[in-house]
């Protein structure tokens, strides 16, 4: 077996990354994910890399999308307040087709909000944020082992496509050890042939830029984005299904909110209720074909958050609103217990959404 | 198929992080699935601070612990705060140099070690966590008494060597209490 060590989850983000070849990291410290900076403060001098700490997060979030251009890995990791603040460079990394990982620890919002862990950035994260047309990759880690492997997918995922890949991780999973085994982790490499890297007089000058004065070169840029974007969404989703083979009932939840679902349908099993989970990993994207599937087998989902109901809008329009969605969510910082998720199955066993 | 989960309440500065992180190095060096989730809000900058621990042999789910099989309490407020959550049938080790109160549930074993005397006699006064966390090895089967200076060894850095002497004889102390 691989040697596993304990370890929070927000220093298996920064541990994968430097493994995944990042050598560039820029951030701005804000609870819950300042753990992230940290250790790359203290490994990226002794490994040749850049930590730098930005004097905002428009600052990092710009120097991030330099470093893209160039075509090195880079990264940068806030949590939601600071996320807000990097939107407006999300949207010209992703309006220039650069490959970058940026990780959101969310914590309670709106505005400055709380410390506390949070899942109300879905929104952002899987809707938009920053303005134009665009997507990211958004993984959902739900383990401190995963936030280390999606971490790396994330980057993989990012330079095969060119676009950006978003941890979106909360207070609990960023806070809390676990043991963690790196030795199965690939890390892929891209050729990057359209990087700032300079043309040693050889070749065409490449240029990396969002601005396009001509509408018809916009459109058609744009369009042909979206043609990756495609891609993506028929190869990328993942997801876990627990206990779903029989399932009449269906939870689906992401992140925390899923370990103490898994719980809560564990729990509900033995009282003899059919139920199982649907875990998107990928929340953009989403994993369509699962709740379709679902919607044909089961009597109705329970959507299990930690904001005031943002995954839901997806779980109700992939399944075509065949079956009813109830939700059971906390926000502002609090989680619900593996009993309040556990009310809603049986409740929704007597027929109440 | 066994789970515990065990939350560690006090002050900050009473080392509750690193008693936690120890158990769940205890339990990683046994092969078993552990969480350690700390409290990292505005409390662990000088009010109260707690961790929960799941030690479990299949993957743990929560790993936020609302009923605790195990609870340390370290202060007053700790007690008085979780003293309800506790399983029936569970243990709550008590730190009776800090804390003159007594449990008046009668459905929970406690334990009352006056740690933080027992660590200041021996001359290592903030290892009363260790202490606690000796009594707690020998009461409660998640974790094993033997081989706690290798699980020191993992995660007290080299530079702090000499501390894990001093960590092994506390915990010696609270087992022997």
């Amino acid at each position: 077996m691989a040697e596993r060590v304990l370890m929070k989850g927000n220093e298996a983000i920064a541990e994968a990354a430097i493994r995944a070849g990042c050598r560039h990291y820029f951030g701005y410290p804000i609870t819950p994910q300042t753990e992230i900076a940290a250790y790359m403060a203290k490994k990226m001098p002794k490994i040749g890399g850049v930590f730098l700490q930005a004097e905002s997060e428009i600052a990092s979030i710009n120097m991030v999308y330099g470093a893209a251009a160039a075509g090195v890995r880079v990264m940068t990791s806030s949590s939601s307040p600071g996320v807000s603040l990097k939107a407006e460079g999300l949207s010209y990394i992703a309006g220039s087709d650069v490959p970058a990982l940026v990780v959101n620890v969310q914590r309670g919002g709106p505005g400055l909000g709380g410390i506390q862990p949070s899942q109300s950035d879905y929104f952002q994260a899987t809707k938009g944020g920053g303005h134009g047309d665009y997507r990211m990759i958004v993984l959902a880690p739900a383990s401190v082992q995963e936030m280390a492997s999606l971490t790396i997918k994330g980057f993989n995922l990012a330079d095969k496509y060119r676009m950006t890949s978003m941890i979106l991780a909360d207070g609990t999973i960023g806070q809390m050890m676990e043991p963690i085994s790196f030795e199965d982790a690939e890390i892929e490499t891209y050729d990057k042939p359209w990087a700032l890297t300079g043309t040693d007089c050889k070749r065409e000058h490449n240029v990396v830029n969002s601005l396009y004065l001509k509408p018809e070169a916009l459109e058609i840029t744009n369009m042909e984005r979206y043609e990756r974007y495609k891609i993506v969404e028929e190869n990328e989703a993942m997801w876990e299904e627990y206990m779903m083979e029989d399932a009449e009932y269906c939870v689906v939840a992401f992140g925390i909110a899923s370990r103490v679902a898994k719980n809560a349908v564990a729990t509900a099993r033995a009282e003899g209720i059919k139920v199982g989970l649907i875990r998107p990993i990928t929340l953009w994207p989403f994993p369509k074909k699962a709740l379709e599937d679902a919607a044909d087998k089961v009597k109705g989902f329970i959507s299990v958050e930690l904001n005031m109901g943002q995954m839901i809008e997806d779980v109700r329009l992939y399944t075509k609103c065949k079956r009813p969605v109830a939700l059971c969510n906390r926000c502002g910082g609090m989680i619900p217990s593996p009993e309040e998720v556990l009310e809603s199955i049986r409740k929704a066993q007597k027929g109440e959404f | 198929m066994k789970t515990t989960q065990i939350l560690i309440a006090g002050f900050g500065g009473q080392g509750v992080l690193f008693a936690g992180k120890f158990l769940a190095y205890k339990g990683l060096t046994a092969d078993k699935q552990v969480s350690w989730l700390p409290s990292y809000g505005p409390e662990m900058r000088g009010g109260t601070a707690n961790c929960s621990i799941v030690i479990s042999d299949q993957p743990v789910g929560s790993p936020i612990i609302t009923t605790p099989d195990v609870l340390v309490a370290m202060n007053l407020p700790s007690l008085l705060k979780f003293v309800d959550s506790v399983v029936p049938g569970g243990q709550i080790f008590i730190d009776s140099t800090l804390i003159g109160e007594k449990v008046e549930r009668t459905d929970v074993t406690v334990h009352y070690i006056p740690a933080t005397q027992i660590a200041k006699d021996a001359g290592f006064s903030t290892l009363a966590n260790m202490v606690l966390m000796g009594k707690l090895m020998k009461e409660c089967d998640a974790v094993t008494f033997e081989g706690n200076k290798d699980t020191l060894k993992a995660f007290i850095p080299a530079k702090k060597e000499n501390l894990i002497d001093l960590n092994c004889q506390a915990l010696q102390a609270g087992y022997d209490f």
